[in-house]
């Protein structure tokens, strides 16, 4: 019974979805305020039905009600209730469903916070967000329909939720990777929005920063996530494979970050229109392309799920119609430059579109790495695989100059920078970032040219962004004045860069400084991994609430002084008969210590592998400090002040028109 | 010339040039990086190149897996149930390594025709199969009829 309620809901909400992308927006077309009113409680209605299906499909999870089929494929009665839950988005149905949650969520947030925006630009964007609905809600009531039944034929029990996915991980991090990938869809809108009525100016993109800005950082914390998991969960210490579904979602990270600076550019300057509308639909299409790669079975890869090539044709259609309409309505609308503002060719806004250089270049090159197989494949002109080197060897010299050119950047001025000026400004923290890099470098060991390079770039990003800070908050009143003086958008900027610049030596350092062994171990043998002593002391059964497991016992010894235990196991879940490696590490904010057990050699003898991760933990921390950077930035008090100041305005003028002074209203 | 030019004649040189540096970084990378598939009736037959970084895939042969006591080497059969290939390799095999189980193998092959891996795959899931694997199997099933086989063994499911 439930199960088809949920089915109807979905139904209805598609309904409201065709309604929202039509008539508000004609309402906005032909100025009738009547139509244009329909769109918020459209928008509301749309998360309500939405809502009520997810909610139905979680119930079914946590009442066991196998006779839905999706809900028999990723669970089982054994399964503890938190799996559970968190099995409603394992597949690919309910990932889907999740994705659709999260799309009418940005929408209802839209209408919700838009209440000082004019009603049109409001009824254009909803009903832009609400055409994307649509094509999303007949995905997954054509293709993938989560409430399908395996009737009259219910199994007893489920086939489990892939042991894999039985993770804390697994809990937060698709629905943190969605909100980023759908938010986007807010920036895209706006785009679009703009597009349509001709408005592509200074206070458009101070509407759209906030999302975008939002978007990205849920979608930094999504990625963040993603590589933590892999790390401890199935990749043996690796944190970053450039598996085409990792790609997937670096592709709309790397290209949101260039549209985040290049509105910055449009907002203070009012130039880069254009350039910068474009980034907002390639961003977007980016994250429905990264949905297509995923769930389309196209990739060889942990995510893919079920191949059904009717959902992978479905999916490209959307995106083919997403990318043709735009571009289209783009070629059609995008204004014809006119550079109003004057900018000199060594001022921020030529640091800005340096940035967005770089970074859309080493976009195209995660593209075309991740790509290029696939096309050829599906050409039928052979079978062919690229792998890490590629992506190290073409995305670590970007990454450098783009870390480079920040550090410079920051020191920069909008319009005009004097060259001598700025050449005097950076000597003095280029020096300090220079004895430093040699400092760390020197303490981890060889000189290696790359990891120099890496360490450095990280140094001078970190030196340049508080020697900026340290600049801007001197104060007569003294410096924690100064301090308290910098906005809020000010200091999300610094937290955003020391995060950048936190990953890269977190990447730099644990590339060329980790140590990874694997060796085959008796109890009571010991390992040495860098400086450390790994002792085996044993290893014996456990029972799991659903699994068996081989349970080892390590010490870890520093200088012969036992520093911690770990118990790293081999799991064998019975239900699905498969195996899990868990891994146990001792975390450190400057190193990690991993331990995990491979298989056995011989009666007495395991493979273990074991190694020594310095300045792994800066990975997640840095994206962290970076999304945090985010929320800061949006909470700035400028995006409410200015938005108050605008309807000034705009009485001041409505005053001039009718002929009375401006003065009276103010 | 006109400063507006000039500014976006300098636009244009930035972007040609960032354009140039991605072209040239990507032809430079991708030619020492591609890594091309071939499946054990190919390898059998002479037909991939020796000393050169490939992928080999297949089914991992019933009762073919040795393992050395002492060391972590271990050798295994591929096979495509048409032919098969030695695989040599040290190190800690993914979980779900198992005989009768698809896998992927990059690595070389040596001059005595063994393929001397570096890292095998082996994915997540007991019914996943990468794609190669299916389609190399599927090839050599129409060859030798043994489709009721394969057709179970190619639906690539869930994670």
């Amino acid at each position: 019974m439930y199960p088809e309620l949920g089915q109807i809901a979905l139904i209805l909400a598609l309904l409201l979805a065709v309604l929202l992308s039509v008539v508000p927006l004609a309402g906005a077309l032909t100025g009738r305020d009547s139509l244009q009113a329909f769109a918020r409680p459209l928008a509301s209605g749309m998360f309500v039905f939405t809502g009520l299906a997810f909610a139905i499909l979680t119930h079914a999870f946590i009442v066991d009600d196998f006779s839905v089929a999706y809900v028999a494929n990723n669970s089982n009665s054994m399964l503890p209730w938190f799996y559970k839950f968190s099995a409603v988005w394992g597949g690919h149905e309910g990932s889907l469903l999740l994705w659709i949650l999260m799309l009418t969520g940005w929408t209802l947030a839209v209408a919700v916070f838009s209440r000082k925006l004019p009603s049109t630009m409001v009824s254009q964007v909803l009903s832009v967000m609400g055409m994307v609905c649509v094509g999303f809600f007949l995905f997954i009531i054509v293709t993938s329909n989560p409430f399908d039944r395996l009737l009259p034929n219910v199994p007893t029990d489920g086939q489990d939720l892939n042991p894999l996915l039985q993770d804390i991980g697994l809990i937060i991090h698709p629905p943190m990777l969605y909100m980023g990938y759908v938010g986007f869809s807010v920036a895209f809108a706006f785009a679009l929005a703009a597009l349509i009525n001709g408005r592509l100016d200074a206070a458009w993109a101070r509407w759209s920063r906030p999302w975008t800005t939002v978007a990205w950082s849920f979608l930094t914390i999504g990625i963040a996530l993603g590589s933590w998991w892999a790390y401890y969960e199935l990749g043996w210490g690796g944190w970053w494979f450039w598996d085409p579904v990792e790609n997937a979602s670096l592709l709309p990270w790397l290209s949101g970050t260039a549209l985040m600076h290049s509105l910055a550019v449009t907002e203070k300057r009012g130039v880069f229109k254009s350039w910068t509308v474009l980034l907002a639909i390639v961003t977007f299409a980016l994250s429905l392309l990264g949905t297509f790669l995923v769930r389309s079975g196209v990739l060889t890869s942990v995510h893919a799920f079920a191949s059904d090539p009717e959902r992978g044709s479905f999916l490209l259609m959307l995106l083919g119609i997403t990318v043709v309409g735009s571009l289209a309505l783009y070629a059609f609308r995008a204004p014809v430059v006119h550079v109003r503002s004057r900018y000199g060719s060594l001022s921020r806004e030529i640091f800005l579109l340096l940035n967005n250089v770089l970074l859309v270049t080493a976009t195209l090159l995660v593209a075309i790495g991740t790509l290029y197989p696939l096309v050829l494949d599906y050409l039928d002109m052979g079978k062919l695989s690229i792998g890490e080197p590629f992506f190290n060897t073409t995305f670590s010299p970007l990454a450098i100059a783009a870390g480079l050119l920040l550090g410079t950047g920051i020191f920069s001025r909008w319009k005009k920078t004097d060259g001598g000026w700025l050449g005097r400004k950076l000597l003095w923290p280029l020096a300090v970032s220079l004895v430093a890099s040699v400092a760390v470098i020197k303490m981890y060991g060889d000189f290696k040219p790359w990891a120099f390079a890496g360490v450095f770039t990280a140094m001078w990003v970190t030196v340049a962004t508080l020697w900026d800070l340290w600049d801007k908050s001197s104060s007569r009143k003294g410096r924690l004045h100064g301090l308290k003086r910098q906005t809020r958008s000010y200091w999300g900027m610094v937290l955003g860069h020391l995060g950048v610049a936190m990953v890269m030596a977190g990447a730099t350092v644990v590339s060329n400084y980790g140590i990874e062994r694997d060796v085959r171990m008796v109890p009571g043998d010991s390992a040495m991994v860098g400086d450390y002593q790994i002792v085996f002391k044993e290893i014996g059964d456990r029972r799991g609430a659903n699994f068996t497991a081989q349970y080892g016992s390590f010490d870890v010894l520093l200088d012969g002084k036992k520093v911690s235990e770990l118990h790293p196991e081999k799991r064998n879940y019975p239900v699905g008969m498969s195996v899990m490696t868990e891994a146990d590490i001792d975390a450190g904010l400057f190193r990690d210590i991993f331990v995990a057990i491979g298989e056995r050699i011989s009666d007495e003898a395991w493979a273990i592998r074991v190694q020594y991760k310095p300045l792994v933990r800066w990975l997640w921390l840095g994206s962290l400090i970076m999304a945090i950077g985010g929320f800061l930035a949006i909470a700035d008090k400028r995006y409410r002040i200015k938005a108050r100041n605008e309807a000034a305005d705009k009485a001041r003028a409505g005053n001039l028109v009718t002929g009375k002074p401006a003065e009276a209203s103010s | 010339m006109h400063p507006i030019r000039k500014k976006r004649l300098t636009i244009v040189l930035f972007l040609v040039a960032g354009l140039a540096i991605a072209v040239g970084l990507t032809t430079y990378a991708l030619r020492q990086n591609i890594n091309l598939f071939y499946d054990p009736t190919e390898i059998a037959a002479g037909n991939a190149p020796v000393d050169v970084r490939i992928r080999a895939g297949g089914m991992v042969e019933a009762g073919s897996v040795v393992r050395d006591t002492e060391t972590l080497k271990v050798e295994f059969k591929v096979t495509d149930f048409s032919a098969s290939v030695p695989v040599e390799y040290v190190g800690i095999l993914p979980d779900l390594f198992a005989e009768g189980q698809g896998v992927v193998a990059m690595g070389r092959l040596n001059n005595e025709g063994v393929f001397v891996a570096d890292q095998v795959l082996a994915k997540h899931d007991e019914n996943y199969m990468p794609p190669e694997v299916a389609d190399a199997l599927e090839k050599s099933s129409k060859a030798q009829n043994k489709a009721a086989d394969v057709d179970k063994a190619a639906e690539t499911t869930a994670y």
